[in-house]
Formats: C-alpha cells, structure tokens, sequence
C-alpha cells in the first residue's frame, strides 16, 4: 500500500467512529484525543478497525504512534512492510 | 407510551417492529420511538399475539397512552393488554401525568396550585411558584408552562390542543419552531439540552446532595489490564472503564443501600445492580443507559457490554429498558480530564459515582515514595437515602475491588 492509500484507509476508519469529522479539515498533526475529541473507547474502536481493514496489529504501547495522521501514515506503513 | 424520563410528555413512533398477527414475548423490541434522548428501542412487557396497532407511525404519542394489543382480539376479553408504560418503570411520574389518565391536565387540576413539599419528585413540582397560574394567563399544563419558561417563550397568543383548549408541550415546541428556522439536527441537540437542562435542575431542586472524594492507587488495575491486553487481538481487549465499573458493580453489591431508587416516598433497594454510564455524545449531549446485571457480568462481558451500550448510543439505537432500569450511576473523565468530578445524581437513582481521570502521581508505597496512576472517586449521596458512614463504606468496597483486580 502506498501513504496516500494509508492515509485513506486511517480516515475513511476515523470517519466511521467519527461520522461528524471532515476529512478536508483534518490536519495532519491534528491529535485525536486532544483536538479531535476522541476518547479510549474510540481509539480502540479505531485500532480494532485498522487490524480488521490492514491487517495491521497496533499493540497498545504503540497507540501513541497513531495519535494523529501524521505520524500514524509512516508507523503503518512500517507495519505493512 | 413508556416513560423513559420523568420530564418526557410524549414521544414519536417512528417505526413497528412488529405487525399485526405476530407472536412476541417480553424483551422483544416492538418499536422505535424517538425522544429528546434520541431514538429508542421499545420493549415488549408481555407474551402473545398481537392484534392491533393503535398508534400509527408518525404520531406522536403521549406517556400512558396505548400503542398496540397483544392478545386475543376479542375486544371484550378481560385478557387482552395493552401495551403500556412497562411496570417495573421506576420513574417517578409527573402527578399531572399518570399513564392511566389523559396526559394532559384537565382544566379544573391546571388550576390547583401545586401543593409545596410533596414526596413526588416529578419535573412539575419542582418549581411550584413558577407554574402556578393566574387567572388572566392561558390554560396550560405545568409542563408546557415550565417548558415556555426555559426556552423564553410568552404562552399569550399560543393556541393550545389540549383538553378544553390547554396549551401542551408539543404546542410550546410547535411555536418555537415558527419563530426557529426548521434545522432538524440542530433542534435535535437543542432538545437533547433542554432534556439534560430539566433533569439536571430537578436533580439538584430535589436530591440534597453531598460528596465524599478519595484518592486512590490505580496501578494495580491499570497493570492488570496491560497485562491481559499485551497478547490480545485489539477486538478482545479491556479498557480500564471495565475495571472501574466493575469494582462499581461490586461495591454497589456490597452497599446495597446505595443501590436502587427513591420512589417518592423513600428509598427502596434494588434486586439487581444495573449501572448507568454516562456516555458524552460527540456534537455535545450526554445518556446513561444502564449496563444490566452488571454485577453478575466477567470482566470481558462488563468490557463487552460498555463497547455494545457506547456504540448504540452514538447511532441512537438504546433500548428502553436501558434507559429507565439503572440503579447506580458511573461517570468517568476518560483518560485526559482533571482529577476530580462530583457528579449531579441521575434521579430517582440515590448515588453516582464520578471519577476523575488517572495520572501518575508520587505515591506512598510501603514507606517509599514511587510515581503510581492515582484516581480519584467522587461519591455523590442523596442525603435523604443515606449518611456519611454508608457513603464511606461503598468508597472502601470500590477500593478493595480496584486493589484486586484479577479477583474482577
């Protein structure tokens, strides 16, 4: 997969928790709990549906890594190779 | 119609889950109604077939009024029901509302004052001087005239529906919507607010509240959970909200003068522990459905259940029982709030627990001083249920629980 088919799988998933977000006003270092309003029960919901979608395990001691689309693109891109 | 608030007159059938001729048994879902909470799942009291459906959808229905029968069709068979406001419904109702009389006040009770100091605690009395009328004011139930109060709306000029010509609350709605500009999600949330705003005021008018807070070491729960969720897929994993309504349930056991409801006339245990959560909505707004049984669910199934109550909440899809059943409330910050909430009591229920959210903190461990996750639990009591030392006792019972998690 390439980032930008990352980047679209992250918020296509982020919207699906999130269905009032709006992909276009997302910015790329925008935290999901702080600025997006997500609680730990989203997170989870969001880490479940990127394992079911990518395939992609995120263990919890990486959740910090997926806390905005910035740094979650390259981290799964990681996890994909 | 159930009651599925004490401040709600009516409700919209929005769609049958059922038709005519079909079989259903208690717990089966026979409707969707939508309220100022979103929509709800209605909830079959009785077993058998069902003959009529009275109430078509779109109406709106009052509380008390029937929806359907279920039974022979026969309509002189003393054993046909309809189906009503569920028994076991604690909620205390409004005394202007019974589910047996019209929902609307006739016109010589709209006249009386409400007397001060009654054990109801319906919305209608919360503020008697304010819903008294004077003879040169319009007919309108105590409600409606509440509810014109809130929303800054001047009875004179409404044409009321009622009874004898009484202004209701759907009239009241009905004319802030001619003055509104029609923006269906946006009045959704307005009605949402004012539902909070309602149970909120006649909570705290009612329930004389006070508060017992206590810090308390987390580290083992939070360990605990990191521990079982290391090799687990993320479907399977635990949250630490689990643990902590959990150690609720448990404590709430424990404590059963804690647990069940004040229905007017005082305090009355509950059988089961049925813990409410509170779920903050996104765009604002804020349930508590009721996790069931929930001192009788594993750690999974408590983990389980909150992931199932969280996601129809957020799609509106909660049932009926769910709203009215829960005994015990828990609200918790998350993982990024302050340390400390006292939470307002979710009436007729006589405690709710709020907890602040964990944080790492120097902490006195076997006479070191190591940095720990501490939370702090807020206990909010109805004093007229319960004294200091009972309140002291369930903070003690959430605190062993949390200190032996893998006993959860």
């Amino acid at each position: 997969m390439t980032h930008a088919e990352i980047r679209a799988a992250f918020l296509h998933e982020l919207i699906g928790i999130a269905p009032d977000l709006d992909p276009a006003t997302i910015a790329g270092d925008d935290h999901l709990q702080d600025d997006l309003d997500l609680d730990s029960m989203d997170i989870l919901s969001l880490v479940t549906a990127l394992h079911d979608k990518l395939g992609v395990d995120v263990p919890e001691a990486d959740y910090p890594q997926i806390s905005s689309l910035a740094s979650a693109v390259p981290y799964l891109a990681g996890k994909k190779s | 119609m159930p009651s599925l608030g004490a401040d709600m007159e009516d409700g919209t059938l929005t769609d049958w889950m059922v038709a005519v001729g079909d079989s259903v048994s208690r717990g089966d879902i026979v409707a969707v109604v939508e309220t100022q909470k979103g929509a709800i799942e209605i909830e079959c009291f009785e077993a058998g077939p069902v003959t009529d459906l009275i109430a078509r959808e779109g109406d709106v229905v009052p509380v008390g009024a029937p929806l359907a029968v279920i039974g022979e069709a026969d309509a002189s068979d003393p054993n046909r029901t309809e189906i009503q406001a569920p028994p076991a419904d604690p909620t205390p109702e409004p005394v202007t509302s019974r589910p047996q009389d019209p929902p609307v006040p006739s016109v010589p009770e709209a006249h009386e004052p409400t007397p001060i100091g009654t054990a109801d605690a319906s919305m209608s009395d919360a503020a008697p001087q304010q819903i008294r009328q004077s003879a040169e004011e319009p007919k309108a139930s105590p409600a409606a005239r509440m509810r014109a109060r809130d929303l800054g709306i001047d009875l004179t000029g409404i044409s009321g529906t009622g009874p004898g010509g009484v202004i209701v609350i759907a009239d009241v709605e009905h004319a802030l919507e001619d003055v509104t500009p029609a923006r269906p999600l946006r009045h959704q949330k307005d009605a949402m607010r004012q539902a909070i705003a309602a149970a909120m005021v006649r909570s705290k008018q009612t329930i004389p509240h006070f508060y017992l807070s206590h810090t308390m070491d987390a580290q083992p729960a939070i360990d605990h959970v990191t521990r079982l969720n290391a090799d687990r897929p993320p479907s399977e994993r635990i949250l630490p909200g689990a643990v902590f309504l959990r150690a609720t349930a448990l404590a709430a056991r424990d404590c059963p003068d804690l647990n069940g409801h004040d229905n007017g006339e005082g305090f009355v245990r509950a059988d089961a522990v049925n813990v409410g959560l509170a779920i903050a909505l996104r765009g604002g707004g804020l349930v508590a459905p009721a996790v069931m049984e929930a001192a009788e669910l594993s750690l999974a199934e408590t983990m389980a259940a909150m992931r199932d109550l969280v996601a129809r909440a957020r799609t509106s899809r909660l049932r009926s029982r769910e709203m009215t059943a829960g005994t015990i409330t828990l609200s918790s910050l998350g993982e990024n709030g302050a340390d400390a909430m006292a939470g307002v009591i979710f009436a007729p229920q006589v405690a709710m627990v709020g907890l602040g959210a964990p944080h790492k903190r120097p902490w006195v461990v076997d006479g070191t001083v190591q940095p720990r996750t501490v939370v702090t639990m807020t206990l909010s009591v109805d004093h007229r249920a319960n004294d200091g030392r009972k309140a002291s006792q369930f903070i003690a019972a959430f605190e062993t629980h949390l200190n032996r998690p893998d006993a959860l």
